[in-house]
């Protein structure tokens, strides 16, 4: 089985904040993790290999520090990286990042693709399904289990708001995974050894003949116009007095609302 | 569109780097530079104090705006219960409509020809109904395939979908095939006055910031949008529209649906259905502290909602917590009790009508968004609460 995962290095967002003031991110000392939900897609792609038998690569795009998650998953048990780099990629949104990662997909070949539900920057949850598009194969989004695998074949439980559906594909598949899927594993000792050394392929726009107008800002079809603090409620009442008064006031407004 | 850095200019002083919300803007020979990282976002373009910062079009920019008109609704189905976010999707399909001069249209998908007649009520003119059996249960790449044919027929200039499992699971398809831009999760959409382009606001980075997004030159624009974000449009009993039937007759498929297994609990049904919503978090202390939400609760006939501190405390089940990563809820009143008003917490819950926080820290995020605002200590706030909301209704 060819496996690839495709995982995206972000900012750990729950320390990235907003000065109100100035409109701009504070952003000292924020670190950069692979995508958590892609932890859990990482995890799923060795345990079918290590059901199957084959090969698990992980793929990613973006700038050369991208490197570094691509070494993370390395130490967790991945044979190869890919780094997809290029300055045309620059400004791509979730189209032309689709696009890009397809066309990669296709350049190294695969049977399973697997990508983490939602980029936790991002939260947009597109690049997986919209890349399952390009490639003309079908996906399954929020797997919570995989309960079969066999050569053109899966079965798996795909998470929906009321429970779950049991869903069967062909292969090539492209599975978008929930965190009830799996626990991801630690790296080794010998695993962060070897990825320390491991060589990372590289790839640019050029190698995986992608088309120039459908890549980066270029090839985007969704623009940020731009960004701004989440808003804060001016007309809101504060209560004042004793606890008694302010719960009085409280209850005398909710009346007054109608909401009593 | 590029961004670029007039180096004579620049003194170096550094004040664009914090500006650049993707870190794309570093220091080289003392003069800074933006790199590959660079999403176009404008946030440093104001910043410089040199004005050494500005923006470049491209002969791309200058592109043929693609032509569309209509405003698309994608009314989503599950065992032939319409899902209550296509309602609200109306009401909002509705206001764009109308600053566009234009008509709404829903998009069915199963259910039957009453169904989508009730979505005429809800303030659809027109309903591209399919009720064959073939598309009853959701499949991808059915639902994809007819879509984007219906799109590419009748040409809208706006399609929306709940940001629910189905939509975010399909709708990118859709947008790859028909090379539209997507907006996930919009909290508002608003036409812009001059280019008549549509302004999706979405959070960012788990709510930290929002985005303003726009899709310029494509059509038609697409967004997605959680449920209970929207407020429902009129429902008028009396309203007439058109139904056009749709067929299918190849449809194709490689994946295929073998069981479909129920896990919904009253509680969480009834917490995205809730008029009211008492909730605690970390606050509360335990479960004895959530033993007097219960009773505020009961009294108003509120569901319990809760912090994901509190969930993870092992105080109440998850099915009960409330934000990015558990329910978005819109109740007419939502109180809050013992929470901060962390952001992952807000996203979940800043639609609802009236918010109440009680929380002893006068400084607590949580008031930033309330209506009302009581600093106290809810041990205390509750129980009195509870006590005079029983005499005020006369249990
Ligand atoms: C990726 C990610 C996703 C997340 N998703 C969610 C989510 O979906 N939902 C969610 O809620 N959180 C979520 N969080 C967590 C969120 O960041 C906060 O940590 C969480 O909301 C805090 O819960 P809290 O307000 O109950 O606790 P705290 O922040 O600890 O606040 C407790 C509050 O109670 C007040 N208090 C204490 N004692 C009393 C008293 N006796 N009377 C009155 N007030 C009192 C305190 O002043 C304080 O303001 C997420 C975080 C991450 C990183
Ligand atoms: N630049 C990227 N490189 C590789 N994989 C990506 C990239 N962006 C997104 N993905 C994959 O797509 C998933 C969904 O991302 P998103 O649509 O941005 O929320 C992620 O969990 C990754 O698996």
């Amino acid at each position: 089985m060819r496996i690839i995962v495709c995982i995206k290095q972000v900012p750990d967002t729950a320390e990235v904040r907003i000065n109100p003031e100035t409109n701009t991110l504070i952003r000292d000392g924020v670190p950069s993790i692979i995508n958590p939900y892609d932890t859990h897609a990482i995890e799923a792609g060795l345990q079918i290999k290590e059901k199957t038998g084959g090969k698990v690569t992980v793929l990613t795009m973006g700038p050369p520090q991208a490197e570094s998650a691509l070494r993370e998953a390395l130490s967790m048990g991945a044979d190869e990286a890919v780094l997809l780099t290029d300055r045309a990629f620059a400004g791509s949104d979730t189209w032309a990042t689709a696009y890009t990662l397809a066309k990669a997909i296709e350049h190294i070949g695969a049977d399973v693709i697997l990508c983490g539900k939602q980029a936790i920057d991002g939260d947009t949850a597109q690049v997986g399904p919209e890349t399952a598009e390009f490639l003309d194969i079908p996906h399954i989004a929020y797997i919570r289990k995989i309960d079969d695998i066999a050569e053109g074949r899966i079965v798996v439980q795909r998470l929906m708001d009321d429970g779950y559906d049991v869903v069967e594909s062909s292969l090539p598949v492209l599975l978008t995974v929930v965190r009830e899927l799996n626990v991801p594993r630690m790296p080794s000792l010998k695993g962060k050894m070897a990825a320390k050394k491991a060589e990372i392929r590289k790839l640019s726009a050029a190698d995986i003949g992608a088309a120039e107008e459908s890549l980066g800002l270029k090839g985007s079809p969704t623009q940020v116009r731009n960004i701004f603090a989440p808003e804060v409620k001016t007309d809101r009442k504060m209560f004042e007095g004793t606890a008694e008064e302010k719960v009085d006031a409280l209850i005398k407004e909710l009346v007054g609302q109608k909401c009593l | 569109m590029l961004i670029k850095i007039n180096r004579d200019k620049c003194t170096g002083c550094e004040s664009c780097i914090q500006s650049c919300p993707f870190d794309s803007i570093v220091m080289k020979d003392e003069k800074a530079e933006i790199t590959e990282t660079c999403q176009f976002c404008r946030s440093c373009l104001n910043v410089c104090p040199e004005g050494a910062i500005y923006e470049i079009e491209e002969a791309s920019d200058k592109k043929e705006k693609e032509e569309g008109s209509g405003v698309w609704v994608y009314a989503e189905q599950r065992d032939g219960v319409i899902a209550g976010v296509s309602f609200e999707l109306l009401g909002a399909g509705r206001g764009l409509a109308n600053k566009l001069g234009t008509e709404v249209s829903a998009v069915l998908f199963g259910a039957t020809e009453a169904d989508a007649r009730e979505l005429i009520r809800w303030g659809a003119d027109r309903v591209y109904h399919c009720g064959d059996e073939l598309v009853r249960t959701f499949n991808d790449e059915p639902y994809a395939d007819l879509l984007s044919g219906l799109i590419q027929q009748y040409r809208p200039e706006i399609v929306l979908a709940g940001a629910t499992p189905i939509g975010r699971s399909f709708i990118p398809r859709v947008a790859a095939r028909l090379k539209a831009g997507l907006t996930a999760d919009c909290t508002s959409l608003e036409i812009d006055e001059d280019s008549k382009n549509l302004l999706q606001v979405r959070p960012a980075f788990g709510g930290n910031i929002m985005a303003t997004i726009l899709c310029p030159h494509t059509r038609p624009q697409m967004a997605t949008v959680r449920p209970r974000v929207m407020k429902r449009g009129e429902y008028d009993e009396s309203r007439q529209g058109e139904i056009i039937p749709v067929k299918t007759d190849n449809v194709r498929s490689r994946t295929k649906v073998i069981e479909t297994i129920k896990e919904v609990s009253d509680i969480s049904v009834n917490l995205q259905e809730a008029n009211v919503i008492v909730s605690g978090g970390r606050g509360t202390g335990g479960e004895k502290g959530f033993k007097l939400l219960h009773e505020l609760a009961e009294a108003l006939g509120a569901s319990l909602g809760a912090s994901r501190a509190a969930v993870d405390e092992g105080w109440i089940p998850y099915r009960h917590q409330v934000g990015q990563t558990g329910k978005t809820v819109g109740p007419k009143i939502y109180i809050a009790c013992g929470i901060s008003g962390a952001v992952q917490h807000v996203v979940g819950m800043q639609s609802s009508d009236i918010i109440v926080a009680i929380n002893k820290n006068p400084e607590a995020p949580i008031f930033n968004i309330a209506t009302y605002g009581i600093v106290g200590d809810l041990f205390e706030i509750v129980p009195m609460l509870t006590k005079k909301i029983k005499e005020a209704k006369g249990l």
